[in-house]
């Protein structure tokens, strides 16, 4: 007799869906969509500061003035005024670029799609920050390619060890993706001496960069540092978003590629769904044209810095001093070092029984790393939930270290699931 | 029977099993309304009073699972607001929520157990976990399935096989619950058997055997449709099958259970079930086993749902 298989399509589904499964983790995420919890879990940018009554007009008119164009299909490649002002945004961070070479996605998560796509077989190899963010990991995870980490400190990705892994893994590798701004999940940026360094690493071994920068923009001292694409037009794809300067719900990015590239990208994407949609696309275009966007830039920044500062304060307030954790100057994350012998992912049932929630370290990493790790996001809570936030981590952690002391070290490792980072509408 | 016209079915909460909850919530919802029962989903947060009052239901289903929702708290509020629900009364859902009582009360009853220690993380702290460990192995030996007193999804569960193994596994529990239950781990059929209360009658539906590929039904294994294989009925001979039908009748009586409970246990190799725990909401999404039996017995969900309603309501 054969059971009840509550799955029919068991056998015929793609390798590459093995780990996606249900979470225990995702399954604790969903308790801290609720109000009595503080998430310093999500990612979402905070688009209440938006001027909202202007984009609303704004929108009204695009469907009053341009409706039937704005309601239609689409150039694959995107639409070539957006494009335009693409080049006018990257200019800001030290970017001379053509709209031609611009592929404008569905947000830049699906530019890091197309780039994998069409670069990455089952079996090669993408190097990548040791961490690195969760959503490229399962993009990565979806062509079967392995990752190889390399490591960070508080200046970015150390060029030795990539020299070192560049060297071991030899031709297998097919990129290296990075976030040298504000860094998701490490709250870091590389610095200014080591882009050089980095950028001459990558070309000697013949290796594409993969430059994603949602963040650049966001900083909270100065002006932005010129992006790895300011420095040189080869062998850097460049991925850019509005969703943190503008809106994640518009779901506008892109692609910044060398003109060879550029052309597959176009057909990938048209391959995978036509066109970017036309409606967002002009909603980003208007807003750029008709609204002070940079302006708007800067409320954003002076909110997240003061969240930040927030964060900090309470951290060093409040957080055990055998903890430790990274300073960002902009951006949304801080990436939190446990004391010794505590486990993030074991540690947030705890967490969440006391009405907070992180992102366990793990969910960032390919292989086993990150068990002592956290990430920490101020972008979303106001400043005085984000100190009880920590407040009630800090109780977490001391709760935690009880456990431990009673029952003595003994580590517990559990395989990474696909859903073991938060879904993108989590607070 | 009175009908039952407008429903509302609580789901969500703030326990671990939030998630399941809400599957669970829109799945007994959909059903109500195939059903012809004009039924919505709500949340069992600060505006649960308002909108029990704004909707007016005839009768609440309750699909939160964990905490507030199967020891009592809800039902107590809902007893409060004058809302009919279907399912236990508070007194007996606090009995069946806490394991080890619910253990206690069946083994009084003459039903079979695991042997078990259920201690709360202060004892080992204030004792020094390691010789309270090595008592707890000498009198209970491996392999030990090791589990808050409370709570379901096997969240916090874990089966330890090897001494080393023994302290992470019981921090494993205490990140979910302050006291652990440590049972005896019974090696044989893992069966869910569900009660439904018919014109006022415990009736048990067909067995449901349960075979994670994986050989563990941890929570991938239950909510990973094609993780797990279920047998409906269960491929024991009648005798065993018959033997654990009568012990999950029993859990349903002894404890006071009312309308619905599913019961979790384990046939061993000579044929006895063991007594494992009782739910009184059961998980009703697509991969729960309630609802497998439900179909195994030639029902339909949502008629069941809204005939378990009308009797709350006619109560």
């Amino acid at each position: 007799m054969t059971g009840v298989n509550l799955d029919p399509y068991g056998d015929r589904y793609a390798a590459r869906t093995r780990g996606m499964t249900a979470s225990e983790i995702r399954a604790l995420f969903a308790v801290a969509s609720r109000p009595e919890v503080v998430s310093l879990a999500g990612g979402m940018p905070y688009t209440a500061a938006l001027p909202l009554d202007a984009v609303a007009a704004a929108v009204a008119d695009l469907v009053a003035t341009r409706g039937p164009v704005a309601l239609q299909y689409g150039s694959g490649q995107g639409d070539p005024e957006l494009r335009e002002l693409i080049c006018t945004v990257m200019a800001l961070e030290g970017i001379v670029a053509s709209p031609d070479d611009v592929v404008v996605t569905v947000g830049s998560q699906q530019g890091l799609d197309l780039v994998t796509r069409i670069f990455v077989d089952p079996g090669d190899v993408v190097v990548a920050e040791a961490p690195s963010y969760v959503g490229a990991l399962g993009t990565f995870a979806a062509y079967e390619a392995e990752v190889v980490h390399v490591t960070m400190d508080d200046a970015g990705l150390v060029p030795e060890a990539l020299e070192e892994t560049l060297a071991r893994v030899g031709a297998r590798a097919k990129f290296l993706y990075t976030v040298p701004n504000f860094h998701n999940p490490a709250g870091v940026s590389l610095s200014r001496e080591r882009r050089d360094v980095v950028l001459e690493i990558a070309a000697r071994h013949n290796i594409l960069v993969l430059e994603d920068n949602p963040y650049g923009l966001l900083g909270f001292d100065g002006e932005p540092e010129p992006a790895l694409r300011a420095r040189t037009a080869d062998g850097v794809i460049y991925l850019g978003s509005f969703s943190k300067t503008f809106a994640p719900g518009l779901r506008v990015g892109w692609v910044l590629a060398p003109h060879a590239v550029r052309e597959k990208l176009v057909l990938a994407s048209e391959a995978s769904l036509l066109c970017p949609p036309n409606f967002t696309q002009f909603v980003v275009a208007d807003y750029l044209r008709t609204q002070p966007w940079q302006d708007q830039v800067k409320v954003f920044r002076e909110l997240y810095r003061e969240r930040r500062d927030a964060m900090l304060d309470a951290l060093s307030d409040l957080f055990p001093s055998d903890a430790s954790w990274t300073t960002p100057h902009g951006g949304f994350y801080t990436w939190v070092t446990l004391p010794e012998g505590l486990d993030a992912k074991e540690m947030l049932p705890l967490a969440v029984t006391a009405r907070v929630a992180y992102v366990p370290g793990t969910a960032f990493y390919a292989d086993t790393q990150g068990a002592s790790n956290l990430r920490l996001s101020y972008c979303y809570p106001e400043p005085e939930r984000i100190r009880e936030g920590v407040r009630r981590l800090a109780g977490v952690i001391e709760a935690e270290q009880e456990l431990r002391e009673t029952f003595g070290p003994g580590a517990r490792t559990s395989p990474r699931s696909a859903a073991d980072g938060p879904a993108p509408d989590m607070a | 029977m009175s009908g039952v016209r407008r429903a509302v079915v609580l789901a969500g909460g703030l326990s671990f099993e939030r998630e399941v909850s809400l599957r669970s919530g829109r799945r007994v919802c959909d059903a109500l309304r195939s059903a012809g029962v004009e039924a919505s989903v709500h949340d069992a947060d600060a505006s649960l009073l308002t909108t029990l009052d704004e909707v007016g239901p005839d009768a609440a289903f309750i699909a939160l699972h964990g905490g507030p929702g199967e020891d009592g708290a809800i039902r107590g509020v809902l007893d409060l607001a004058g809302v009919p629900y279907a399912g236990s009364t508070p007194h007996a859902c606090r009995m069946a929520f806490d394991k080890p009582t619910a253990k206690g009360l069946l083994r009084a009853a003459g039903v079979a157990t695991p042997e078990a220690v259920t201690l709360p993380h202060g004892t080992f702290r204030e004792l020094g976990a390691h010789a309270v460990l090595d008592r707890l192995l000498t009198r209970l030996a491996l392999p030990l399935l090791v589990k808050p007193s409370s709570g379901g999804s096997s969240l916090g569960a874990t089966v330890v096989h090897d001494e080393a193994a023994l302290p992470s596994a019981m921090v494993h529990c205490f990140s979910y619950g302050d006291t652990a239950l440590v049972e005896r781990f019974v090696e044989g059929t893992e069966l869910a058997v569900s009660v439904l209360d018919v014109d006022g009658t415990p009736t048990v539906l067909p067995a449901v055997e349960i075979v994670p590929k994986s050989g563990v039904f941890d929570y991938a294994a239950r909510y990973t449709a094609g993780q797990t294989d279920y047998y409906t009925p269960a491929r024991l001979p009648e005798r065993s099958v018959n033997a654990a039908a009568a012990v999950a009748l029993a859990a349903h009586r002894v404890l006071g259970l009312r309308d619905l409970s599913r019961t979790d246990l384990i046939v061993d190799a000579d044929g006895t079930p063991w007594f494992l725990e009782v739910n009184v909401a059961p998980g009703m999404t697509e991969t729960s086993m309630l609802p497998m039996s439900v179909a195994a017995a030639g029902l339909d969900l949502g008629v069941v749902c809204r005939d378990l309603l009308a009797a709350a309501a006619a109560r």
